[in-house]
């Protein structure tokens, strides 16, 4: 469903702040894989993250979606293949619009946006029913703006945003890193369950190795712009931690310097 | 003393004999403030080629009608001409990536010579005693329904338009482009449209202006900006002290048009109270800086430094009463 070829980019190119973000990133995703991303602070997961979603044009190496080469396409014209979900839950919701508007906006991702209405009435029954099951009592609150909802509330209409009209490939960049514990637990449960409901392709960046553990079929590591680690769905379900850190320190050579991912 | 002698030089008939005259102007340039609403609200876009697009508007209908064209058809020919101004500043930023303010500036100066060319010269007269004008200011009623049509017309149909699917795509482009780009809005496309359409109404209230006064000057839009951002301001807050969180759409657009009108009844009032009308422009900037204040200190007023260490000493103050009237209860003891 997603294919990597060779990907490299480089930050700064020829400056004294110059930095290989990604150097050298092969990757293949089959349909309905579900792939949680880990490695320390700088290892390139959200840069490779970036490279597919187009934020940027990348140096070296081609980026396929469903076999169709996305590599020359901007951002908003990948948007069509994605659906994505972001750290900062500002990030994925227009705050001065309300609940069904933001929704709408999504529904009509990668169509031409005439003049017809930006929401019909069905739209609304539609959109009840699916917030109705976050079961987050947001299908009462409709017509509210959405820079009224908590950052939790934010992440998960940005994720039903996300998959309403389903992806090719789903990217969440670290998507619970900035809710509180509880809040985030509830998140990820949500993201398991539109996941496997809808079977989607799925890439998930996350700080936490129990969760990255957890969750998904397949597991990646990646540390200094490449792919280290790659451990398949039966190795994973025997995965701990301590396996995780061994392993790390066994291919990098390094030891792994991530509180957040040692604590979380 | 003085002040018996200066109430007795204001004649209230002299305010009122003004007063259709100040709510026509206002209605004309609410056309313009609803443009730059789509700018300055809408696009989050500090859009200053207005300055020069009002004028360029006058420009285009005053020359279009003095040379036989039919009114209508000038003031169509102005929105189009304003349309093409607001796509230069949209190039400008978007193709060639010019920041906002910096983008307006060019167009709004390089328009000043293109004005002068339309023009002919620095001014032209439009009489209405030799065309058929839409409004002017010999007729003064007509004039006022004749705006209040205008206004009352854009506002239905922006408030069509902002809610299809091009136009939340350009308000989501405001608000936060990097999710409009993650749903596959083209942001560049939409700011460009913005624009466009912002300019088409200013260049049209121009248009009109320049009807109402029967000339068009190349210096008409000079702080045109200011009278816009003056009506979108007051009619803000007017607007959120009347109806709150209630006011939809189509009732803030409509407060844009109120603020302008307002605006243009307070210039008449400074006018009736003898001010020196050079200091007009001065003035225009110090309401418009109190108005864009008042929010920001009244939210200060709520959640500042001095308000936590008032409350903190009175506290601690407080506290350090307490402990020597119990020390003092101690020694009792």
């Amino acid at each position: 469903m997603l294919q990597l070829k060779n990907i490299h980019k480089t930050f700064n190119l020829g400056t004294i702040n110059e930095k290989t973000a990604l150097s050298g990133v092969d990757l293949l995703l089959n349909e309905g894989d579900f792939v949680t991303v880990i490695g320390g602070n700088g290892a390139g997961k959200s840069t490779m993250l970036n490279a597919i979603a187009g934020v940027w044009p990348v140096d070296e190496g081609s980026v396929l979606i469903d076999g169709i080469d996305v590599t020359g396409l901007p951002e908003y014209k990948r948007a069509q293949y994605l659906g994505r979900v972001f750290q900062d839950p500002m990030t994925g919701t227009t705050a001065t619009m309300q609940i069904d508007e933001n929704l709408a906006l999504a529904a009509r991702r990668g169509r031409r946006r005439g003049l017809g209405w930006g929401i019909t009435g069905e739209e609304k029954k539609h959109y009840k029913e699916l917030l109705k099951m976050l079961d987050l009592g947001l299908e009462d609150r409709m017509t509210s703006k959405v820079g009224l909802l908590s950052g939790g509330q934010r992440q998960a209409l940005t994720l039903l945003m996300a998959t309403l009209q389903r992806p090719k490939l789903l990217l969440l960049d670290e998507h619970t890193a900035a809710l509180d514990p509880k809040t985030a637990a509830k998140v990820l449960e949500l993201t398991d369950k539109i996941v496997s409901e809808n079977n989607l392709t799925t890439l998930m960046i996350t700080h936490n190795m129990k969760d990255a553990i957890a969750h998904g079929n397949r597991l990646i590591m990646m540390n200094e712009g490449k792919i280290i680690l790659d451990i398949g769905e039966q190795e994973k379900k025997k995965l701990t931690v301590e396996d995780l850190l061994l392993k790390f320190e066994d291919v990098s050579g390094q030891e792994f310097v991530s509180d957040k991912a040692l604590l979380g | 003393m003085l002040l018996s002698h200066c109430l007795t030089m204001l004649n209230p008939i002299a305010f009122f004999n003004a007063l259709p005259s100040n709510i026509a102007q206002g209605l004309i340039w609410g056309v313009m403030a609803l443009g730059l609403y789509i700018t300055y609200r809408l696009l989050d876009f500090a859009d200053l080629t207005v300055d020069g697009s009002i004028a360029t508007g006058g420009a285009v209908t005053v020359m279009l009608t003095t040379s036989g064209c039919n009114i209508w058809v000038a003031l169509l020919a102005a929105t189009l001409a304003g349309m093409l101004a607001g796509l230069c500043t949209g190039i400008l930023h978007t193709r060639l990536g010019i920041p906002p303010i910096l983008a307006g500036i060019l167009t709004q100066i390089a328009l000043f010579s293109v004005n002068l060319h339309i023009l002919g010269g620095s001014n032209k007269a439009l009489s209405v005693d030799k065309y058929d004008l839409i409004l002017s200011s010999r007729n003064m009623t007509a004039a006022i329904v004749a705006a209040l049509l205008f206004c009352g017309v854009l506002i239905a149909v922006m408030y069509w338009y902002f809610g299809t699917e091009q136009g939340s795509a350009i308000r989501a482009t405001g608000c936060n482009p990097a999710m409009s780009k993650a749903q596959g809005i083209n942001n560049d496309n939409m700011k460009l449209i913005g624009l466009c359409l912002a300019n088409g109404l200013v260049a049209m209230s121009g248009g009109l202006l320049s009807q109402f006064q029967g000339f068009a000057d190349v210096n008409m839009g000079r702080g045109a900006i200011v009278i816009g951002l003056a009506a979108i301001i007051i009619g803000e807050v007017f607007c959120d002290a009347i109806f709150g969180k209630k006011a939809n759409f189509a009732m803030r657009l409509s407060f844009v048009v109120i603020g302008a009108i307002i605006y243009y009844v307070v210039m008449g009032i400074v006018i009736w109270l003898r001010m020196d009308p050079n200091d007009l422009k001065l003035f225009t900037a110090i309401i418009v800086a109190v108005f864009l204040a008042v929010p920001y200190l009244r939210g200060q007023q709520k959640n500042s430094f001095r308000m936590a260490g008032k409350k903190s000493a009175v506290a601690l103050k407080a506290e350090a009463a307490q402990n020597t009237a119990a020390a003092d209860k101690k020694k009792e003891v």
